[in-house]
């Protein structure tokens, strides 16, 4: 075959596409305008949390868009003045415990309904499901009986037993998903290998199905951290509430917002989630895009 | 090492039946391939013997414990699967160190039981690797060796090369048999492929639709089958089949011509037989006729697919063909190459 010369030409076949007009067009455009309808939220939060009082509604003199004169004064007032800190210590453990309780009785209900192929198990993945379609919004009024019934009413234990009323759902079918996806032969060769049901479970299916699990966990977790009407209906005294509903209810003041407080509260509330996400968010991405590789 | 017994073994899924009534008797140290095509029960018998699938009527020993009701783990058997099933969070050795550990073996003696089963294999210098680190052969190697570590009663192969390309799978083929000699553990091998069954087993099972066709060693089955299936599986290309009728000439095939048969066995004046043609029995120089149709040159033997007494038939020629389609060859056939049986019930009439 003749040798052909070379080029100093780069492009490959379809490079008259991509010319830079174009890309901007078709990707850059409308990538910045779905970064800016995402973000500007985030970034109105910020400032508003640190600028002056004086600033905030004084359109004429200070631009609504930047701070000139940045203070803390919010934050200060926010975690000394007011009962922020117990809110938030709530939330943590309120999110965490049921997340915890959530994975627990998930992995143990989706394994079952999965792989044990009782007689029902189906079914029992359908019902479950169905729990899930029922909204909070409905379910409130029930549940807040059964909880003054129980007498747990405005303590953090009612909203550790009922937030995983819809927790287990969710993780349970997003388990399930995962677990389909493990090979059978691998559960048949630990089998014949010797292991019991328990060990197949510990040994074999959580250890690949960590993925799976970190992202059932992590939208567990950001469903009890934002919940919102449970938290609202079923705590009273203002040390016991969440950082939602305690922002909400503490920081507006008849028809007085404090507006800077209140944004650096959300502010504040949004940080666990943001640095939890940013931790997980390989697992997350690999657990939504893809199975158990051999 | 034990023996293996299967005693009128019969499976079925609600109110069909897969297994019909298995027998099947495995010597000490007996290398047996199950062989048939798919849906013929082949996987579901050895996963019966591996304890995965119930056992809806029969027995199987293993020695002579009776292990219907025991769980896998009890049963002392190695698996290796089709698709490796090596856990993939594990590394090559944990992956064969696996069962000892859950048997609580201390972690110097699984090394020590390792090591030799992955020198056996070659796998010695891929330990730390995990299995997606590894190529195809390696990881069926890994889950050989993991059968090995254990040191079963007996091993049981479900179609372990049929992920493995051409030449992979032929040099797998003589690694397997390698190994058994060394380690002479009674083996279960199940497969489609005849040429592996006839390559590797002492014993194959010849399965089709839930029943045993026949049982035998590999040149046994090849020099004499029983019937038309196993004649027309066993064997590449395939036998040629030739409806006709037998007489004292030979059998008289629907356009007239009359081929000879040496053997007649059972066989009766008037009756419809199928005559069994090797493709590898033919050769040039007879007075056969065969109008050529196809010639397929492979360098060492020529195929042939022509007209013989009104239907298709091939043969394989040592020599080189030069006949072009449409040409008619005269060919004579090696009476050891012939079977006769019967039409309607398809079982062999020869000795």
């Amino acid at each position: 075959m003749a040798k052909t010369a070379p080029t100093d030409d780069h492009s490959e076949g379809m490079d008259h596409f991509d010319s830079r007009a174009r890309r901007i067009l078709t990707l850059w455009l409308p990538l910045a305008c779905f970064v800016f309808v995402l973000l500007f939220p985030f970034y109105w939060m910020a400032i508003t949390a640190i600028k002056p009082n004086y600033q905030l509604t004084d359109y004429e003199n200070y631009s609504p868009f930047w701070v000139v004169e940045p203070t803390l004064r919010h934050i200060r007032y926010l975690l000394f003045e007011t009962t922020y800190p117990a809110w938030m210590w709530n939330t943590i453990v309120v999110s965490v415990v049921s997340t915890a309780l959530a994975l627990v009785a998930s992995v143990f209900a989706a394994y079952a309904i999965e792989r044990l192929r009782f007689r029902g198990a189906r079914m029992t993945g359908l019902l479950i499901f169905l729990a899930y379609l029922v909204p909070p919004s409905i379910l409130f009024i029930p549940l807040a009986v059964i909880v003054f019934q129980v007498g747990i009413f405005d303590s953090k234990l009612a909203l550790i037993l009922t937030y995983p009323t819809f927790l287990i759902p969710f993780c349970t079918w997003l388990l399930m998903g995962y677990f389909r996806s493990i090979p059978y032969e691998l559960e048949e060769s630990a089998l014949v290998d010797g292991a019991t049901r328990w060990q197949i479970l510990t040994k074999i299916v959580l250890p690949l199905s960590v993925p799976g699990l970190i992202s059932a966990g992590i939208f567990a977790f950001t469903l009890s951290w934002n919940e919102f009407i449970y938290a609202l209906t079923f705590i009273s005294s203002s040390e016991n509430k969440t950082v939602p509903v305690g922002v909400l209810t503490e920081l507006v003041r008849g028809d007085i917002y404090e507006w800077g407080a209140l944004m650096s509260g959300a502010l504040l509330g949004s940080l666990p989630v943001v640095i939890l996400y940013s931790f997980f968010v390989d697992y997350y991405v690999s657990s939504m895009t893809g199975a158990v590789k051999e | 090492m034990a023996s293996v017994t299967i005693d009128g073994l019969r499976k079925s899924y609600g109110a069909t039946e897969v297994l019909h009534g298995v027998d099947v008797d495995i010597a000490e140290g007996e290398f047996v391939v199950l062989v048939g095509p798919s849906g013929c029960g082949k996987s579901t018998l050895l996963r019966m013997l591996a304890g995965l699938e119930h056992i809806s009527g029969g027995e199987v020993r293993i020695g002579d414990r009776v292990v219907n009701h025991l769980p896998p783990k009890d049963r002392d058997i190695a698996m290796v699967f089709q698709n490796y099933a090596l856990y993939p969070h594990l590394t090559v050795a944990e992956n064969m160190g696996f069962s000892l550990k859950l048997s609580g073996v201390r972690k110097a003696q699984i090394a020590e039981k390792v090591r030799p089963a992955a020198e056996i294999l070659g796998l010695a210098h891929l330990l730390d690797r995990y299995p997606r680190q590894l190529s195809g052969g390696q990881r069926q190697r890994v889950a050989m060796g993991r059968a090995i570590v254990r040191d079963p009663q007996v091993f049981l192969f479900d179609e372990p090369l049929s992920n493995l390309d051409a030449k992979l799978r032929v040099s797998m083929r003589a690694e397997i048999k390698n190994l058994h000699q060394r380690l002479k553990t009674t083996t279960v091998y199940v497969t489609h492929d005849q040429i592996e069954a006839m390559t590797m087993a002492d014993k194959i099972v010849v399965m089709h639709d839930g029943i045993v066709e026949q049982i035998g060693a590999p040149l046994d089955l090849y020099d004499r089958p029983a019937n038309l299936f196993v004649a027309g599986f066993i064997g590449s290309p395939a036998m040629n089949f030739l409806n006709g009728v037998f007489g004292p000439d030979g059998v008289t095939l629907a356009d007239g011509t009359v081929l000879p048969v040496t053997d007649a066995g059972a066989a009766k004046a008037g009756q419809q037989v199928v005559y069994g043609l090797r493709p590898e029995s033919m050769a040039l120089g007879g007075d056969v006729p065969l109008t050529v149709e196809v010639t397929e040159p492979t360098g060492a033997e020529t195929y042939v697919v022509g007209q013989l007494g009104g239907a298709e038939v091939t043969g394989v020629f040592r020599t080189r063909v030069t006949a072009k389609p449409g040409e008619q060859i005269g060919i004579r056939i090696d009476p050891a190459g012939i079977h006769l049986f019967d039409a309607a019930s398809g079982a062999r009439l020869s000795h």
